[in-house]
């Protein structure tokens, strides 16, 4: 796996191409008018976001990533949008009611992303070994079985938390969906 | 830009280049030769002649097709959306080669001494490939759920969604019988699974993991071999293209080469099944008589064996109807495939596998 990236001499090509592929599709998913390109932007990202994983050394993650949010979750958001037949986005209904175009919320969210971006820059600038190379900071749990030790161990509550989380979902939209008794 | 040089011209990128290129091709062929084994296959079970016009015995009948087909005219729906009805065929196609790419077909060959250290018959060794698999065969079903909607016809909407209801209905049963395996090897790597299998229990039943803590592995065999059906959309399980209700499913709008791709790409996905379930289940390359080096042979035995199989089952059994279809994922194969992973998980500890 690494053999390909030390032809490039750097893996920072490949950072900067999935990085681009990431964030690049992540704004194509709010700047589509079409619900469907939205779904298919998405998905995209999350490719680029595998390819960072692989990056990482983190190939478990990386194909987890695709198998469950580009696999499994976004063929039911583009099943739901299909089945609704979701309308495209109507360019002039769009540009009179959305709030970019009103004052007061544009004011407010101009704030929101500059403290977000501000925290961000404030959190970075205290993370020690920004500087070091990616196979230096190597994680904890590269291979399935150190993952699952992890997980069953110092992070069994919130393992265990979470699926009961999923579970009472699952229950919820079984509940919700049920057929009413007259 | 000699470095460039040097790693091109080293024997084993050669070899890399050589066994991807050929995998390629060989996918492509495997295509055409499937087409006309399952005419032939079709004739013979309803006792007819099949294709035997073109070439000896009808052999070169699947090049007639392909000619037939490239020069057909390309025809695309007016309200369609161009560039997803352009996408999807091409999706399919991409997601069926690249899912045979962490596929290993033999074992580790110096190739009659001409490189320096054994190196597999694999396109790509990866440590999670039986995962790498599983996701890349869940993208295909996007050519096929994007070719319905893009369509912009009733029949292929209709199809398109009972594909995507239906892929992901069988992959929970499918990824429950890889885990039972996964377990049992104790790997994530189909080259180790495959080695994990070599040699025999007393001497007579090889070590192939359809016996393993029997029943569990055939029982997960019969899961995984269903689902896998299932996932190729292959009768008895081929609602996406049910003639009779939908026309032809998600690919009634198709003519020429687009068409051709989704059909290249459905042969191709019963191969790379039918490769997949022979490394899992029946020892990959390894088997008596022939030696380890040209284990391959075995290999492709088995392989064509499994997709007679899949020919088998298409012209004997009939359709399912969609809700048992549904049923049958849900409420039998599902509970099935759980219930064998936590007895193979049972059986593992308790044998200290």
């Amino acid at each position: 796996m690494r053999r390909g990236c030390s032809i490039l001499g750097s893996d920072l090509i490949l950072f900067g191409l999935f990085a681009a592929v990431a964030v690049m599709g992540s704004l194509a998913v709010i700047g589509q008018k079409n619900p469907i390109y939205s779904v298919l932007a998405l998905i995209l990202s999350f490719f680029g976001l595998s390819g960072l994983y692989v990056l990482l050394e983190a190939p478990f993650v990386a194909v987890v990533q695709i198998i469950i949010y580009a696999g499994a979750i976004m063929v039911l958001f583009l099943f739901v949008v299909m089945l609704l037949n979701v309308p495209r986005e109507d360019a002039a209904e769009w540009d009179r009611t959305h709030p970019y175009y009103r004052p007061a919320p544009a004011v407010l969210g101009s704030a929101l992303a500059a403290a977000t971006l501000g925290l961000l820059a404030w959190a970075f600038s205290r993370t020690p070994g920004l500087g070091a190379g990616v196979a230096d900071a190597r994680p904890a749990a590269s291979s399935v079985g150190q993952l699952g030790r992890v997980l069953f161990t110092d992070y069994m509550f919130a393992f265990e938390v979470t699926s009961i989380l999923i579970l009472i979902a699952m229950v919820g939209a079984v509940a919700l969906a049920r057929k009413r008794e007259q | 830009m000699s470095g460039v040089l040097d790693w091109l011209t080293m024997p084993q990128t050669i070899f890399f280049l050589a066994v991807t290129g050929v995998v390629f091709l060989a996918l492509q062929v495997s295509a055409a030769v499937f087409v006309y084994a399952e005419r032939k296959v079709a004739a013979f079970m309803q006792q007819r002649y099949g294709p035997y016009l073109v070439g000896p015995k009808g052999l070169l009948q699947p090049i007639a097709d392909i000619v037939k087909l490239v020069f057909k005219e390309e025809l695309r729906p007016k309200a369609a959306d161009g560039l997803l009805f352009a996408a999807a065929p091409v999706i399919s196609a991409i997601a069926a080669f690249a899912a045979f790419a962490p596929v290993p077909f033999g074992a580790s060959t110096t190739f009659f001494g001409l490189l320096p250290e054994p190196m597999p018959l694999q396109v790509a060794d990866i440590n999670v490939a039986v995962l790498v698999i599983f996701a890349i065969t869940s993208m295909g079903v996007y050519g096929i759920v994007l070719a319905g909607w893009a369509s912009n016809s009733k029949y292929s909407l209709l199809g398109g969604l009972r594909s995507s209801a239906q892929m992901i209905s069988y992959e929970l049963a499918y990824g429950m019988s890889l885990a039972t395996i996964c377990m049992i090897a104790g790997s994530l790597s189909l080259r180790e699974i495959v080695d994990a299998q070599a040699g025999y229990y007393f001497g007579v039943i090889p070590k192939w993991n359809v016996f393993v803590l029997f029943p569990t592995g055939f029982i997960a065999f019969l899961v995984f071999g269903t689902a896998g059906v299932a996932e190729t959309n292959r009768a008895p399980f081929d609602f996406p293209e049910a003639e009779q209700e939908l026309v032809a499913g998600y690919h009634t709008e198709y003519s020429s080469m687009k068409f051709a791709l989704f059909f290249l790409a459905e042969y191709i996905n019963m191969v790379t099944a039918a490769a997949v379930t022979t490394n899992l289940f029946l020892g990959g390359w390894h088997g008596p008589l022939i030696p380890e080096a040209y284990g391959w042979i075995w290999f492709l035995i088995k392989l064509f064996v499994l997709c007679f199989v899949y020919l088998w089952l298409r012209w004997t059994l009939p359709r399912f109807r969609y809700d048992q279809l549904m049923a049958f994922g849900w409420k039998l194969l599902l509970p099935l495939a759980t219930i064998n992973l936590l007895v193979s998980a049972a059986g593992v500890l308790y044998f200290g596998l």
